[in-house]
């Protein structure tokens, strides 16, 4: 039986309302099929499924319920990207009805205290938890980085969770809120070179393959960069359900685990043919595709990069380019949005490539340096190419 | 024929069983303004939930599945409750929001115990379910 304080005993009584009440029954009835217990409290929570394309009616219906019965976050809540830029989405060709319901879903979020970031890396707009903290995440590339990188603890939350995590300021202790659970199950031995985020990306999708959810021990990964391990992360959660990876030397738990915990696990090596043979499996051939960047959504140094390539360059082909609106300002402020859109390209922010209504949008075929982008598009029916930012560049300009 | 359980969400509703030995994907695999099981090969597609006792080993898909079953419950399309072998997060999560009772590790196979058409009582709060076979 899970334990509930006096305190949560009283939320989950409705005595602070029936949002409350009802997000307390829900991380309860989580807690218990998972076998947690007790509650622990969180410091913050970052919230998934905000786009109108994956919620739909029911989706909406249940946000305007909660936000009428006066759900509010009493944690610092911020919110995943939605289904189009809340600005720009006639530019965008989203329709007129989708962005209605769109618009109806952010105003729900807003009542409920929410911060609009609409993005998937709250973590390059100051949302950033301390090291061992225990916060509700959910958007799994952002729970893979926030867990490996920041060492923060977070399971791979949904978007009912984490809005009842926001609620309650509480979530269910098990899974990787646990140290236990956070040690390493396999060793993946990288013999590759790694240079580009593109190798980086495919690295974190065969990962993902053979692991499946499975904590993996990366060796032989030097100096990667925030944004490698942006990339590597949300491929990992992509094609697995990887919630933390440990990279030796690299990443914050490392230190912590004991070098008998290594002994004997099941090892992989993987080489720079892998990586390649994991890039032909996703590709397919393409004849005119947009070419879009920012999955996870572009931090400032891939804007500076793209900025670099494009500036002089007259573009022949669409080029968007995702971000949240914390990075776009900077990078306005820097020239690196003009250089993008002199050349032709777009940046456009709160959505990205996987949550917008790309087929309703007329989209049929994308280029991408994102494993995670290829995969969700190639769900949708989209034929994609991967390929690094330099080619993606190349190949827009013609 | 009386079975004990696990109770992850209270509450009691009984009717008639459908049992599918498939894992059930509310997202996609169910149409939330029929309740019409929609996935292609699935073991019970083309069968209606709404109003029956729906048993099916565990949940699988999206987890916007948990909003398609809070959707249904306001349509009136939704199962009366739902048996699992062993439920998961986005079904716990949905009959949670819905309301709906959801019981799980019964002391015998649900998927072997329960047949379609049987006449089921789901009293989770009490935490156990009891059966009326069918064909008698």
């Amino acid at each position: 039986m899970l334990y509930l304080t006096r305190e949560e005993e009283r939320m989950l009584g409705g005595e602070e309302g029936p949002a409350v009440a009802k997000s307390m029954e829900l991380l309860v009835a989580l807690g218990e099929v998972f076998g947690a217990e007790r509650l622990v409290p969180v410091e913050s929570a970052h919230i998934s499924g905000v786009s109108y394309k994956n919620l739909g009616d029911a989706g909406l219906d249940f946000l305007e319920e909660q936000a009428g019965l006066g759900a509010r976050a009493r944690v610092r809540a911020t919110l995943n990207p939605a289904g189009m830029d809340l600005d720009l989405w006639r530019e965008m060709g989203v329709p007129e009805a989708f962005a209605e319901k769109q618009l109806r879903v952010i105003q729900a979020f807003e009542g409920m205290g929410v911060e609009l970031t609409c993005t998937c890396t709250p973590y390059l707009v100051g949302h950033v938890p301390r090291p061992g903290s225990q916060v509700a995440w959910a958007e799994s590339s952002a729970v893979a980085f926030s867990n490996s990188v920041l060492g923060a603890r977070t399971n791979r939350e949904s978007g009912p969770t984490s809005i009842a995590s926001a609620v309650t300021g509480r979530a269910a202790l098990y899974g990787y809120r646990l140290e236990e659970s956070r040690l390493p199950g396999k060793v993946v031995e990288v013999e590759a070179e790694l240079g580009t985020r593109l190798e980086y990306s495919a690295l974190g999708y065969l990962t993902g393959e053979l692991l499946g959810t499975t904590v993996p021990y990366f060796k032989g990964i030097e100096n990667p960069g925030l944004e490698s391990l942006k990339a590597l992360g949300a491929a990992c959660a992509t094609s697995g359900g990887i919630s933390l990876y440990h990279i030796e030397g690299v990443t914050s738990e490392v230190a912590r685990i004991p070098s008998e915990a290594l002994r004997g696990l099941e090892r992989f090596s993987v080489e720079g043919a892998d990586l390649a043979e994991a890039a032909s499996a996703l590709s397919s051939g393409v004849d005119d595709p947009v070419v879009c960047l920012g999955c996870p959504h572009c931090s400032l140094e891939e804007l500076r990069e793209a900025a670099g390539l494009l500036r002089g360059k007259t573009l022949r082909r669409r080029l968007w380019v995702f971000t949240s609106r914390g990075v776009h300002r900077e990078a306005e402020r820097r020239g690196y949005v003009a250089a993008v859109e002199e050349a032709g390209g777009r940046v456009l922010r709160d959505t990205c490539m996987v949550v917008a209504p790309l087929r309703e949008m007329g989209w049929r075929e994308a280029a991408t340096n994102s494993y995670k982008c290829a995969q969700y598009l190639s769900d949708m029916g989209i034929a994609v190419r991967l390929g690094t930012v330099a080619e993606l560049v190349e190949a827009a300009a013609g | 024929m009386r079975l004990q359980g696990r109770k992850v969400v209270g509450g009691y509703a009984e009717g008639e069983a459908l049992v599918s030995l498939d894992p059930v994907s509310f997202y996609g695999g169910v149409d939330p303004e029929t309740g019409m099981v929609t996935e292609p090969g699935h073991a019970v597609e083309g069968e209606c939930v709404t109003g029956r006792v729906f048993v099916f080993p565990t949940g699988k898909g999206s987890t916007v599945g948990s909003y398609v079953i809070f959707r249904m419950r306001r349509m009136g399309t939704a199962p009366a409750a739902i048996i699992n072998a062993e439920t998961e997060a986005i079904i716990a999560t949905g009959c949670v929001l819905a309301e709906i009772p959801l019981m799980d590790r019964l002391e015998a196979d649900p998927l072997e115990a329960l047949r379609t058409g049987d006449f089921v009582k789901v009293n989770a709060d009490e935490g156990f379910i009891e059966a009326v076979d069918g064909r008698s």
